[in-house]
């Protein structure tokens, strides 16, 4: 019990914070103040909030627990790609949004579009798709919660309590302190976790008898050694998900933040760093997920990998039904928390157990974020702010915070896909399909707004044909995938255990290409915006 | 990239406008070619069936590799930051405030 009192001290302290900041802006009822905090942060909130912002039960829980079942490979997928990828898309495309918005006030990307595209019910319509995206990432990071409280208190606290207490207490501190809370929070938890990190993997490590041993006698057992390999997962699937990392620039919590920046010589620090945050709490993640499988005193760990041992044996004549409930018995989402609890003295775990919660608990980000485009996108768009004024708008947003929370809360409860598989199969890929937007907007002047509409209706159709074709055709067991479709011989279509496969590749590739060749076909068959218009954005 | 031949300028300043011109196209090329070529070493098949050499005896060579290129990523971000950094975005706004000051 003492690690969760421990974590309820942490969760007090952040909730504390938000209050603070809610003093500390004196009762400002500027929406400016209130979704971007003045557009004031310094260099090191900004980096290490905007990286606790991508931080998230995903990157924790998801990737060790990814790990445990399939190996180093998850840190070459997840990890390093992103550490190229999003500090590039930062430079590229966050300092000229960040530009833009200081020069005509745009707090949010919608705005954005909608002036450079001379449009406004398409900006509606990306709104809707946006949103939509985003919740499964706020109910991931509830999950998550339920998930962290569940296990550090030893079970006390039930996972329906414990996703209900993170809720409350994200939407306190965000209903309180706005993007400066969320910020000064995500600060906080992004330092506390890169100092536990390295804490907890030398503890684990030392618990486990070193690490020398337990590489040696994984590499020894046949059924264990591949996961110190790639060899279960082909090059294409690999080089698939280098374009999952475009999806952090479109996600909307991100480019929002982006406009937070007090200079934009602050993203030199956030671009440089950026791949070395990654490294340093990824990889304790990804090594212990794998090294967890080494673990035999662990009866959760065991259980989990006995359920693997089955699917991979008996799956094939299972019941697609009781393949998918083994299927989530083996995963291990929780590997990491089970380690620091078998191997952590009690006080110690309740300090790694809060720096987990801390990255667990960063959709506070993309519950502000929902707030800000609902009141900025929607309500003042609409006339709401002109008609019952600026302090009833950020009122509106605040209410808006509750009722999101409430909403993602209800589904975490009865949501039954893992926490990664959630995020990566909607919004990961949804927003990555999202990108070429962006890209359009700000470095072609040839783009319209009837090739934004193209993109984003495909991308909303894409996203919910592979809900549809995953919900239809069961998940094989472990082993070859199940061809739907082929052209001369060739896979087209294939269900693969973890997903979906399109010739080979993840559906996120050709979302995205499509989504691409989408934006550049329509716009270039239909009217451009007027000169002026493209002069706000393009020098010459 | 466009040069434009500023009236007014000697033969020797032309040259200098011209040859600073060359160098930030020869430097941003190179940038491009860096990052191309390190996406390209993200795909390193070379590593994909073999956990050997274990680095300090513990860490697989396909995961050390992983974490030199997140490494290696960084540097590239400090050149991008140091040879492209959009500073004229910076100028813009400078400008754009110290207008807005102006004007209040």
């Amino acid at each position: 019990m003492i690690p969760a009192i421990v974590v309820f001290i942490y969760l007090a302290s952040v909730l504390y914070i938000g209050i603070f900041a809610f003093r500390r802006s004196k009762g400002s009822e500027k929406a400016e103040d209130y979704f971007l905090a003045s557009r004031s942060l310094g260099p090191f909130v900004f980096l290490f909030s905007l990286f606790g912002t991508n931080m998230t039960a995903f990157a924790i829980l998801g990737s060790s627990g990814h790990a445990f079942t399939n190996g180093i490979v998850t840190f070459g997928l997840m990890a390093s790609s992103s550490g190229l990828v999003i500090p590039l898309t930062i430079l590229l495309i966050g300092t000229r949004v960040w530009a833009l918005g200081k020069k005509h006030g745009f707090m949010t990307p919608v705005q954005m579009f909608r002036d450079r595209w001379e449009c406004s019910h398409i900006g509606t319509l990306i709104f809707v798709v946006q949103a939509v995206l985003l919740v499964p990432y706020i109910i991931i990071g509830i999950m998550g919660g339920g998930t962290t409280l569940n296990t550090i208190s030893g079970g006390l606290v039930p996972y329906w309590f414990g996703g209900a207490i993170v809720a409350l207490v994200v939407m306190g501190y965000v209903f309180f302190g706005g993007m400066r809370g969320t910020a000064w929070v995500n600060t906080f938890q992004t330092v506390l976790f890169l100092l536990f990190g390295t804490v907890a993997v030398i503890v684990i490590g030392t618990g486990m008898g070193g690490f020398r041993n337990a590489a040696q006698s994984m590499l020894a057992s046949p059924a264990l050694a591949p996961l110190l390999t790639r060899e279960r997962i082909s090059p294409l699937y690999f080089f698939s998900y280098t374009f999952i990392p475009l999806s952090a620039i479109a996600f909307p919590h991100i480019l929002i933040f982006c406009l937070t920046a007090r200079k934009m010589a602050q993203f030199k620090k956030t671009v440089i760093f950026y791949p070395l945050c990654i490294l340093a709490i990824w990889l304790p993640c990804v090594f212990l997920g794998v090294m967890a499988n080494r673990v035999t005193d662990v009866p959760q760990i065991k259980a989990r990998q006995e359920a693997r041992r089955v699917l991979a044996t008996q799956g094939k004549a299972m019941a697609p039904e009781a393949r998918d409930e083994l299927r989530e018995q083996a995963t291990g989402d929780d590997v990491i928390l089970r380690l620091l609890e078998r191997y952590a003295p009690l006080w110690l775990a309740g300090l790694l157990g809060a720096g987990i919660m801390a990255a667990v608990m960063a959709s506070d980000s993309q519950i502000l974020a929902l707030s800000t485009m609902f009141t900025e996108d929607v309500f003042a768009f609409y006339g709401g702010k002109a008609r019952f004024g600026e302090a009833v708008q950020v009122h509106t947003g605040r209410l808006f915070i509750v009722l999101i929370t409430v909403f993602a809360y209800a589904v975490a409860l009865r949501a039954p896909e893992t926490i990664f598989e959630l995020a990566i199969q909607y919004a990961f890929s949804g927003f990555a399909a999202l990108s070429p937007l962006l890209i359009a907007a700000l470095f072609w002047k040839g783009s319209t707004k009837w090739g934004a509409l193209a993109s984003t209706v495909w991308v909303a159709v894409a996203v919910v044909a592979v809900a549809l074709f995953q919900h239809a055709v069961p998940a094989p067991a472990p082993g070859p995938a199940t061809v739907v479709w082929s052209i001369a011989g060739t896979e087209a279509l294939s269900r693969t255990p973890g997903g979906t496969a399109v010739f080979g590749f993840m559906p996120v590739v050709p979302m995205v290409l499509i989504s691409g060749l989408l934006m550049m076909v329509v716009s270039l068959i239909t009217t451009k915006p007027k000169q002026s218009t493209l002069a706000k954005y393009f020098r010459g | 990239m466009t040069i434009t031949i500023q009236p007014g300028l000697s033969a020797d300043q032309l040259d200098k406008v011209n040859g600073s011109a060359t160098t930030t196209m020869v430097k941003r090329t190179l940038l491009v070619i860096a990052v191309a070529a390190l996406y390209g070493l993200h795909q390193d098949f070379w590593f994909w069936r073999t956990a050997h050499p274990l680095v300090f005896g513990f860490i697989p060579i396909g995961l050390f590799y992983h974490a030199c290129f997140s490494v290696a990523a960084s540097l590239l971000m400090w050149l991008l930051v140091k040879f492209a950094w959009p500073s004229h975005l910076e100028e813009e706004i400078e400008g754009h405030s110290s207008q807005e000051d102006a004007a209040h």
